[in-house]
């Protein structure tokens, strides 16, 4: 059984279409992509997924559970965890508290002391800026600290909304590195990325998302060689 | 100099009441983004209760305000549940006529159970005064400025030195980023505004001993403490302390210089200064953004 099924879901912003009947599916253990030109409606697919959009019709479930009538919050609790596009980070905050905040729900809570060190280790120019504003971090280390964040709440789901969005090439290395360091601890990541070529790299499977309806899945080294990827989304 | 003394106390004595029902209007604004018109309602409510308590049981007046509290506490939550929480989301007019609308109901409500008749609420220490170094002190005005202080600074405590005060700090920043943190939204905006209008039932209750109870009591301070609001910077705690103290200095000046009716007026007149030299107010850098996010 899937960790993720999103089955026939349909997402519109008043008249609007944003998404048709999209099914996706996410097993314990992967990586996925979602790739897709701009307004594909590759966003709107992960806010559907996390709640802050509702859905018009179909299903999403998490580890078997229908998750439609379940609140953003509690699905944060059930383990589905979603770094959104353009951080989002609480800029009057400092760096340590947003990633305390990172770990509100009960559960993660807890255990908040020992995944703190745990991703100081992994984004070692956090623990340096603990307690700066993070308004005031550069746009990279707003994105180490969003994707530090993320992890913070124990996700079993990780969701990534172009973690690499406006960075120098250099600092978007280091992301993919850090999106890799991620996916080898075991989590399950559902990743949307520019980067189609990287993300690819990364990914064991993918989906191509056009004006809201899925035209294209299977496995990233086949996607990777389809024309029509090549074509759109790598320049080749 | 004793005079400046002595306006200084009093107008801080003044300002220290102000300060309890700014923080929580701006707190309700910088968190769930609505203006409450209804915010000195809650105070009136928070005035006729004590003095109701007083009157009936002849409990301390200070005493009544721990018995008030909690029950404006707990018509807050049922405000939010039923009018608060309805509107969010909708258009601003929308919240502003919600809130409006409350204001009025509330006014008449209380004229309606209370009548028109003002009231007041008399202790054996209502006109004690101290006199430090030749100040005159009055002991129930000395008595409510520091618990209404003192209750201001908790509310900062809690907002700056607990997960849930920084939960809620999160959620005035960016709601949605609040929500992917597992913070229940509704939540926060249900206790933020709750224990905001408890704290103007608290500080009603504490100026029921100094100054006089009627249904319409509301009016003159709204806008007061609308002034120190804007002053202190949108969504700011501490500018909003800081702009009370400084209406209560500005009032206390001007009514002795040149009498009661000068003394609206004139901050006014600085409030206009202050916002042509800093639109945001004084914390405006600080004031929208610690709490009223982007
Ligand atoms: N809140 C909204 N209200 C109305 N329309 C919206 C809203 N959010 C997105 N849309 C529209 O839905 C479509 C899909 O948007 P979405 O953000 O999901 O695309 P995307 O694939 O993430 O694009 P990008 O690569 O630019 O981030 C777009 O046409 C967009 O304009
Ligand atoms: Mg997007």
């Amino acid at each position: 059984m899937s960790l993720l099924e999103v089955t026939d879901l349909a997402v519109a912003y008043g008249d609007m279409i944003a998404l048709e009947d999209v099914s996706i599916e996410v097993a314990a253990g992967e990586t996925v992509t979602v790739l897709g030109a701009n307004a594909a409606g590759k966003t709107t697919l992960l806010r559907a997924i996390s709640g802050l959009v509702s859905a018009r019709r179909g299903s999403i479930r998490f580890d078997g559970e229908p998750l439609l009538a379940v609140p953003s919050h509690e699905r944060v609790a059930r383990g589905l965890g979603l770094v959104p596009e353009g951080r989002l980070v609480f800029p009057f905050l400092s760096v340590e508290d947003n990633l305390r905040l990172g770990a509100f729900t009960p559960k993660a809570r807890s255990r908040a002391d020992a995944t703190l060190e745990r991703v100081y280790a992994m984004f070692p120019r956090l623990p340096e800026r603990r307690r700066q504003m993070a308004g005031s971090l550069s746009g990279g280390e707003q994105q180490m600290l969003a994707l530090g964040r993320g992890l913070m709440s124990l996700p079993r789901l990780l969701m990534l909304d172009e973690p690499s969005l406006g960075l120098a090439p250099i600092l978007v290395q280091e992301v993919m590195q850090q999106v890799a360091a991620i996916r080898d601890e075991g989590v399950t990541v559902l990743i949307v990325e520019q980067n189609v070529h990287q993300t690819l790299k990364l990914a064991d499977r993918g989906y191509v998302l056009e004006n809201g309806r899925l035209t294209l899945q299977g496995a990233a080294s086949e996607l990777a060689a389809s024309d029509e990827v090549r074509r759109a989304y790598l320049g080749l | 100099m004793q005079l400046a003394l002595q306006i200084l106390v009093n107008g801080l004595l003044l300002g220290g009441l102000y300060a309890l029902l700014a923080v929580g209007l701006t707190l309700i604004f910088g968190v769930l983004r609505v203006v409450n018109f209804a915010h000195a309602e809650f105070m009136m409510l928070g005035m006729f209760g004590v003095y109701w308590v007083w009157h009936l049981t002849g409990l301390d007046p200070y005493l009544a305000v721990l018995v008030v509290t909690p029950l404006v506490l707990l018509f807050g939550i049922v405000c939010d549940r039923l009018i608060i929480q309805r509107t969010i989301g909708a258009p601003e007019v929308t919240v502003v006529f919600a809130t409006l609308g409350l204001s009025i109901f509330l006014q008449n409500a209380a004229l309606t159970l209370w009548t028109a008749d003002i009231r007041s609420v008399t202790t054996a220490y209502s006109g004690m005064v101290l006199t430090p170094f030749g100040l005159r002190v009055s002991v129930p005005m000395l008595i409510s400025f520091t618990v209404a202080m003192l209750a201001a600074a908790g509310l900062w405590l809690v907002l700056t030195r607990t997960l849930y005060g920084k939960a809620i700090q999160a959620v005035a920043q960016n709601r949605e980023a609040a929500a992917l943190m597992g913070i229940d939204v509704r939540r926060i905006y249900l206790w933020t505004f709750s224990v905001a209008v408890a704290a103007a039932g608290a500080m009603g209750g504490l100026i029921a001993p100094l100054f006089t109870v009627y249904p319409r009591v509301g009016i003159s301070y709204i806008v007061t403490v609308f002034v120190i609001v804007v002053l202190g910077g949108l969504g700011s705690v501490p500018g909003a302390v800081l702009a009370a103290l400084l209406i209560g200095l500005i009032e206390a000046a001007a009514g002795f210089l040149f009498g009661a009716a000068w003394a609206e007026l004139s901050y006014f007149l600085i409030f206009l200064a202050v916002l042509i030299a800093r639109p945001q107010g004084f914390f405006g850098r600080r004031g929208a953004e610690v709490f009223a996010g982007r």
